[in-house]
């Protein structure tokens, strides 16, 4: 028997590092991009978890005789046009904007995942299914699509996140089915099938786990689009009901003050921004680490 | 290697549609397969040689039922393969098993190797679970890895490494039919040598049977016991070893022998190499598809395809020139 | 067919200790480590050694073609008078194409799909030698005739996805002996072509340029391609010239333990061998400062030479011509 040698070879080491998850985490925790992003959005995460803390009043709290006050040390964003604090107000719709993220994209990966897996790796009349239907989705605009869904379930914040939800679907969907397809044709695939493997057992320990890396980096950037959706519908009146803390109707609500009260408008605007921004950098330190390293 | 047929293919094609238009109508098909009979002995190798797209390597897969046939039969130990229901085609997969071509595309890069080896033994249950991973360890032995190489990843290993986990993978079953498609051409020089050692050395104590497909003509003449030519679906000459070298009678193997580059300067190929180009699959020429580039060819080759016949005892020949 | 009369008096290509690195996480990696190597005038050397031996990267450098991050950081390239490394680089892009050429392993990736294969050569010519359109198609269509394009007046309106990956090989080559190179660099030029198709590209690739003069660095992995085409041979292992040799000798008295090794794994039509020769272990991290082949070398271990893995053998005469770095050919 031949003599090998246990070191890994020169030609070895520049190739991908796909699948090594100690050396992505090495990669990201090393991306400043990363830590921005990562950074803000666990800054998010402590504010909604610890919220009832952290807040110097009740948001909900009707105070109308220190209406539309200025930033000041006593409020630090001001208060709003019904004298509630702003700045409680802002605290409390981090859980709603995660809860929105978390809603919508569950949603939307869940059931998008599951046709683009099915329509890449099952059955050709079963792709051609499950894409007309994705074509007929897509071919609604966006909003419309969202409008269409909240007509028939009623406005409410619960029934905004769903309309988001489904919204999103094609996009993940197309996503998956486009990576099943490339992964399904290469050799360890074919080696699966011919060592036995049952077709789900090919789908969900092979065949998935090599197409979630796009998969997330496709999450980050689709999830504020979510978000900006919800924040649309708010803004319609048809999402986020009042008295809710939510930074879209915080937004519309205050559209009228933009040049008496500035800051009723500044502080959700920023916050949304902030949100978004987090989420966008998170999401392209995320494709730089996994991205060259898997392809 | 003893009179037992193990595998007995019939007739047996597998054309692949070519879609095109709004509606994906097939416009043009691909014949990769197009009536191959061939028999296998049980111990012996049998290569099959041809260049890119030639349907070899349809062939290997078809045979296995990683592709779906158009026509004709596969018996595996006297049961047809192609019509066993599902649990019992996944016991058949014990006992056929395939090496990859590409060492980097045969591995799963998000599974350590150690894991992608005991698939096989996951999914047929071999042995008890707490027992696979010496099994896989002895495995890794037999192919001449160190074990505690196991939980690394694919990426981590050359590719002469990565092959003898494929290699692994592939006999955990102890399967009794090996199908190599291309498995050194992917590899250096000095390497190859290592993987052909290791084939021949499990092939002798594993009793396999091997179907060795490669476009090399030397590593097959090496490996193999008997050896069959293949052009664009079809075997176009079917001879034992040595017979094949000494005396190729089909015009396409013949040229495939004067093109190979012969690895000494002093028999320095003089005449001027086989003419023509190879043929578009889609549309092969009437009658012999070899005809257009063959020096013998005659009205007769347009008009009709030569039939596989027995020119000699163990040597068939698909030609009207032989 | 003797190599004696070419090459001889003033190498046309002579590199010294070229060295070209890489940097990667782990600290830069040598891909060439003191090469050294000439090729003659009008003459064909085989450059052959295994993946990563350097021999890409070798051939990439003379033409300046490194992908960045990596360098060229040390030796000279002397092409006739000038060291091309000393070039600035409008110099240089004026040298590629004109008097050095390169072809490489994949031919349609280095056309251009959306121009006809006839203007791509004719291109040559407009802005090399500033010709007319007329004459410059005239001269692309006489080329496609010469590299055994079929109707070359008609093929020369084909798109490169509309031929063969034989054919636009010998595109390939044609564009690139248009003007007439003094040297001509081959990388893998016939490894991802059939058998038969590559027994004609080499006959191409031969006989075009001895009818030009020009000189071919063969870069291959091939012995068998090498045995058919070259006049010299220069074997690579890990970054260096490890043997150099007039290829009827390369072959009959190889010298290096590497070499060696080399021809006895490869399989040949003819034998019956039940084991093919073996070369143990693989290319090894380049760590040591002795010869990068010491450890996988059998013949160290035979004559139990230690000053292998610690001093790197310097090139000496071989008996019958050429270069040898070893020391065990030494002793």
């Amino acid at each position: 028997m031949s003599f090998t040698t246990a070191e890994p070879s020169l030609l070895a080491l520049p190739a991908a590092a796909a699948g090594s998850r100690r050396a992505t985490l090495h990669a990201l925790l090393h991306n400043r991009t990363a830590w921005i992003g990562g950074g803000v959005l666990l800054l998010i995460i402590f504010a909604a978890a610890f919220a009832p803390w952290i807040v110097p009043y009740d948001p909900y709290r009707v105070d109308p005789i220190v209406r539309l006050q200025p930033p000041s040390l006593a409020h630090l964003f001001g208060t709003d046009a019904l004298g509630r604090d702003i700045f409680s107000r802002i605290v409390y719709g981090t859980r709603l904007f995660l809860l929105i993220c978390a809603i919508a994209a569950s949603i939307a990966a869940s059931i998008g995942v599951t046709l683009g897996l099915l329509a890449g790796s099952g059955p050709a009349w079963l792709d051609m299914l499950i894409m007309r239907l994705i074509d007929v989705l897509l071919a609604f605009p966006y909003i419309l699509l969202v409008l269409a869904v909240i007509a028939i379930l009623g406005p409410s914040l619960w029934t905004a996140m769903v309309a988001v939800g489904i919204a999103g679907i094609p996009g993940y969907a197309r996503l998956v089915r486009a990576e099943v397809l490339s992964v399904r044709s290469l050799e360890y695939v074919e080696a699966m099938r011919a060592a036995g493997a049952g077709v789900w057992r090919i789908r969900l320990g092979t065949i998935l786990p090599n197409v979630v890396s796009p998969l997330i980096v496709y999450g980050t950037f689709a999830t504020p689009l979510a978000v900006l959706a919800a924040a649309a519908l708010s803004f319609l009146g048809l999402g986020a009901q009042p008295p809710a803390a939510e930074w879209g109707a915080m937004l519309v609500n205050a559209r009228t003050l933009m040049f008496t009260a500035w800051w009723t408008v500044a502080a959700p605007g920023m916050a949304i921004f902030v949100a978004i921004l987090s989420l966008n950098l998170l999401g392209n330190a995320l494709r730089d680490v996994l991205d060259p390293r898997s392809r | 290697m003893t009179d037992e047929t193990l595998l007995e293919i019939d007739g047996l094609s597998a054309h692949y549609a070519i879609r095109s238009g709004v509606f994906a109508r097939p416009s043009a098909f691909v014949r990769a397969v197009d009536g191959v009979s061939l028999r296998i002995r049980r111990g012996e190798t049998l290569g099959l040689v041809g260049e890119s797209g030639c349907g070899k390597t349809t062939l290997g897969r078809t045979i296995l039922a990683l592709r779906p046939p158009t026509a004709g039969s596969v018996r595996f130990a006297g049961q047809s393969v192609f019509d066993l229901k599902p649990p019992a085609l996944k016991r058949l997969r014990r006992d056929m098993q395939i090496v990859f071509q590409d060492p980097y595309a045969a591995l799963d890069p998000r599974r350590t190797v150690g894991r992608a080896v005991r698939v096989p033994l996951d999914v047929h249950g071999i042995g008890r679970p707490k027992d696979r991973p010496a099994m896989v360890a002895a495995l890794f032995r037999e192919v001449g890895l160190e074990p505690t190489l196991m939980h690394r990843f694919p990426h981590e290993f050359s590719g002469g490494q990565r092959q003898r986990v494929v290699i692994a993978r592939a006999i955990a079953t102890r399967p009794k039919l090996l199908v190599c498609d291309e498995p050194v051409s992917a590899l250096d020089v000095s390497i190859q040598a290592q993987i052909l050692n290791l084939l021949k050395d499990l092939q002798a104590g594993l009793r396999l049977t091997t179907l060795f497909i490669s476009h090399n003509l030397a590593v097959v003449e090496h490996m193999a016991d008997r050896v069959a030519v293949m052009y664009y679906g079809r075997i176009v000459e079917i001879a034992d070893r040595t017979t094949l070298y000494r005396n190729p009678r089909h015009p396409y193997t013949r040229a495939l022998f004067a093109s190979i580059p012969f690895p000494d300067p002093r028999h320095r190929r003089t005449d001027p190499p086989p003419p023509g180009e190879p043929p578009d699959p889609a549309h092969l020429p009437s009658g012999c598809r070899f005809r257009n580039r063959c020096p013998l060819a005659m009205d007769r080759c347009a008009r009709k395809e030569p039939p596989l016949a027995s020119l000699a005892p163990n040597h068939d020949v698909a030609c009207w020139a032989a | 067919m003797t190599c004696s009369t070419r090459g001889a008096a003033e190498p046309l290509l002579r590199i010294e200790a070229l060295r070209t690195e890489f940097p990667t996480n782990a600290g830069p990696v040598r891909a060439v480590d003191g090469l050294d190597l000439t090729i003659g005038s009008g003459e064909i050397l085989g450059l052959v050694g295994e993946s990563g031996c350097g021999k890409t990267v070798t051939a990439l450098s003379v033409l300046g073609l490194v992908d960045r991050p990596g360098r060229v950081t040390g030796g000279a390239i002397r092409f006739g008078e000038t060291d091309l490394l000393a070039l600035p680089p409008a110099r240089m892009a004026a040298i590629r194409g004109e008097r050095i050429a390169m072809i490489f392993q994949q031919p349609r990736g280095s056309l251009n799909p959306v121009m006809r294969i006839g203007s791509q050569i004719a291109e040559q010519f407009i802005r090399r030698r500033a010709l007319g359109r007329a004459e410059a198609w005239a001269r692309a269509v006489a080329l496609l005739r010469a590299v055994g394009i079929p109707a070359p007046e008609s093929g020369a309106r084909a798109y490169p996805h509309e031929i063969s990956g034989g054919q636009a090989q010998r595109v390939m080559i044609a564009i690139a002996l248009a003007l007439e190179p003094q040297l001509l660099i081959a990388d893998e030029p016939t490894t991802a072509l059939d058998v038969t198709v590559q027994a004609q590209v080499l006959a191409l690739l031969r006989e075009r340029c001895r009818t030009l003069g020009t000189a071919l660095m063969l870069v291959t992995h091939d012995l068998g391609v090498v045995a058919q085409l070259a006049d010299r041979v220069t074997v690579m292992y890990a970054g260096h010239a490890v043997e150099t040799a007039p290829v009827a000798s390369l072959f009959a008295r190889p010298m290096h333990p590497y070499t060696q090794g080399l021809l006895a794994a490869i399989p040949r039509p003819g034998e019956n061998r039940e084991r093919l020769a073996e070369i143990p272990g693989s290319v090894a991290l380049a760590t040591q400062t002795g010869c990068r082949f010491a450890a996988r070398c059998a013949e160290r271990t035979r004559l139990h030479l230690d000053r292998c893995e610690n001093e790197m053998p310097p090139l000496v005469p071989r008996p019958d011509g050429g270069m040898v770095r070893c020391w065990a050919a030494q002793s």
